[in-house]
C-alpha cells in the first residue's frame, strides 16, 4: 500500500503506483479518474463547475472543468502517460436537495456531468466506467496499482469502477 | 480583485457579526423553547475562508451529517444552511418526539424527517427575522429540504453557488449546543454573490 494522496475541492493530483489518490465527500462536485494502464500514472481531479466562461475569473483553473483537465494531462504526460492510452473514469454530480421547482442552481450536478463528457471528448478520451447522479455523497478513490476507482457511500453500499 | 468578500473592511465584518450575533441570539431562543432545554450559542464567527476550507469547519468532508437546507427569497437572496453530526440529529428527534429513551433512533421515519425539517423551518425564520430588521428587507425562506450524508456533499449545493463568483466563501456561522447531552449544530447564512453588497448598503456601511 503506497502513499495516500488527499485531492481537495476544486483540485487535482497526479501519482504513480503504488500511491492512491482520494477525495472525500463529493456532492454535486465531479471525481475525475484518469489512468494510462501501462507507465500505472493516473490524476485524480474534484471539480464543482462545469464551465469557466460562465463564471467570473478564477485564479483556481482547477475549479472548472473545461480549465482542469487539461492542465492534469499535461501533468501525466510529465509523469511518462501517454495521452493515447489515458482513459476516463468519472462519478459524483449528485443532487443533495430534492426541491420541487428544481432550478439551474440545483441542477448543478448534472451539468457537471455533461461538461466533463464533453470535455473528455473534446480531448479524445475514453471514459470507461461512470457512477452519476443520485441523491447522495460519495469518496472516490482512484488505485494506481490497478486502476480500480472505488466509490464509498453512506447508505448505498461500495463499488469499484 | 474580482472577488467582494476578500476586500471587507473590519467594520463591515463586524457589522456582519452582530447581524449573526441576533439571528442566532433568535434561533436559540426557539430552539431552547420547543426542546425546553438550555441553549448554549458561540459568538458568531464571520469568516472569510477558501471554499475547499468549508466543510473542515463541521469537521471534514466526510463526517457524518443531517442537513436541512432552504433558500432565502427577496432583496438579498441567499442559502440558509443548518447542519447536525449524525448522533445529534436523532437525539433532537428523540427529544421532540418526547421518546422514553433518549439515542434510540438510528434511522429517521417519515415523522422524524417532518420533525427534523420543521426544526429547520423555525430556525430559519427566527434568524431572518434579525436579518430583516437590520435590512428593512422582507425576506423569506423557501420550504426547506433535508439530507443526511457527508459534510462535504452537503455543503457543495452552496459551495458551488459561490464558486461562481469566486475562490472564497463569506461564511456567518455559529454553532449551538445543550448544555448536558451533547447536541450539537452549526447554522451557515450564506449570501449570493451580489447579495452582500445590498446587505451592507442597506445597513449602511456601504464603502
Amino acid at each position: 500500500m503506497g502513499e495516500l494522496i488527499k485531492v481537495g475541492m476544486a483540485d487535482y493530483k497526479v501519482g504513480s503506483n503504488p500511491a492512491s489518490l482520494i477525495s472525500y465527500g463529493l456532492g454535486s462536485c465531479i471525481g475525475i479518474a484518469i489512468f494510462d494502464s501501462v507507465t500505472k500514472a493516473g490524476g485524480l481531479a474534484h471539480i464543482m463547475l462545469p464551465d469557466s466562461t460562465q463564471a467570473r475569473p478564477s485564479e483556481n483553473p482547477a475549479k472548472f472543468a473545461d480549465t482542469c483537465l487539461p492542465l492534469m494531462i499535461e501533468d501525466l504526460q510529465k509523469l511518462g502517460a501517454a495521452k493515447s492510452r489515458l482513459k476516463a473514469k468519472i462519478a459524483g454530480g449528485a443532487q443533495m436537495f430534492a426541491f420541487a421547482n428544481v432550478s439551474d442552481i440545483m441542477r448543478i450536478g448534472e451539468r457537471n456531468a455533461e461538461a466533463v463528457r464533453a470535455v473528455l471528448k473534446r480531448l479524445g478520451i475514453a471514459i470507461l466506467a461512470e457512477d452519476t447522479g443520485g441523491n447522495y455523497g460519495r469518496t472516490v478513490e482512484l488505485m494506481l496499482e490497478t486502476g480500480i476507482f472505488r466509490i464509498k457511500t453512506i447508505d448505498q453500499g461500495e463499488r469499484s469502477l | 480583485m474580482s472577488e467582494e468578500v476578500t476586500n471587507l473592511t473590519d467594520i463591515q465584518l463586524d457589522a456582519l457579526k452582530e447581524i449573526g450575533n441576533v439571528g442566532a441570539g433568535n434561533a436559540a431562543t426557539a430552539l431552547s423553547q420547543i426542546i425546553n432545554r438550555k441553549i448554549d450559542m458561540t459568538v458568531p464567527q464571520v469568516a472569510i475562508m477558501p471554499l475547499g476550507d468549508v466543510p473542515d469547519v463541521v469537521g471534514g468532508p466526510e463526517v457524518m451529517v443531517a442537513g436541512v437546507f432552504l433558500r432565502v427569497f427577496g432583496p438579498a437572496p441567499g442559502s440558509i444552511l443548518f447542519l447536525l453530526p449524525r448522533e445529534s440529529a436523532f437525539y433532537l428527534v428523540d427529544t421532540l418526539m418526547g421518546r422514553s429513551a433518549l439515542g434510540v433512533t438510528k434511522t429517521l421515519d417519515d415523522m422524524d424527517q417532518s420533525a427534523l425539517l420543521e426544526i429547520g423551518n423555525i430556525l430559519a425564520g427566527a434568524y431572518l427575522n434579525a436579518l430583516s430588521y437590520f435590512t428593512k428587507f422582507t425576506l423569506l425562506p423557501s420550504i426547506p429540504a433535508l439530507a443526511m450524508d457527508m459534510a462535504g456533499a452537503i455543503l457543495s449545493v452552496i459551495l458551488t453557488q459561490l464558486g461562481q463568483m469566486g475562490d472564497h466563501a463569506l461564511v456567518i456561522e455559529t454553532e449551538f449546543s445543550t448544555d448536558n447531552d451533547g447536541v450539537k449544530g452549526h447554522f451557515f447564512l450564506i449570501p449570493d454573490p451580489g447579495s452582500l453588497g445590498t446587505i451592507l448598503q442597506a445597513i449602511g456601511v456601504k464603502e
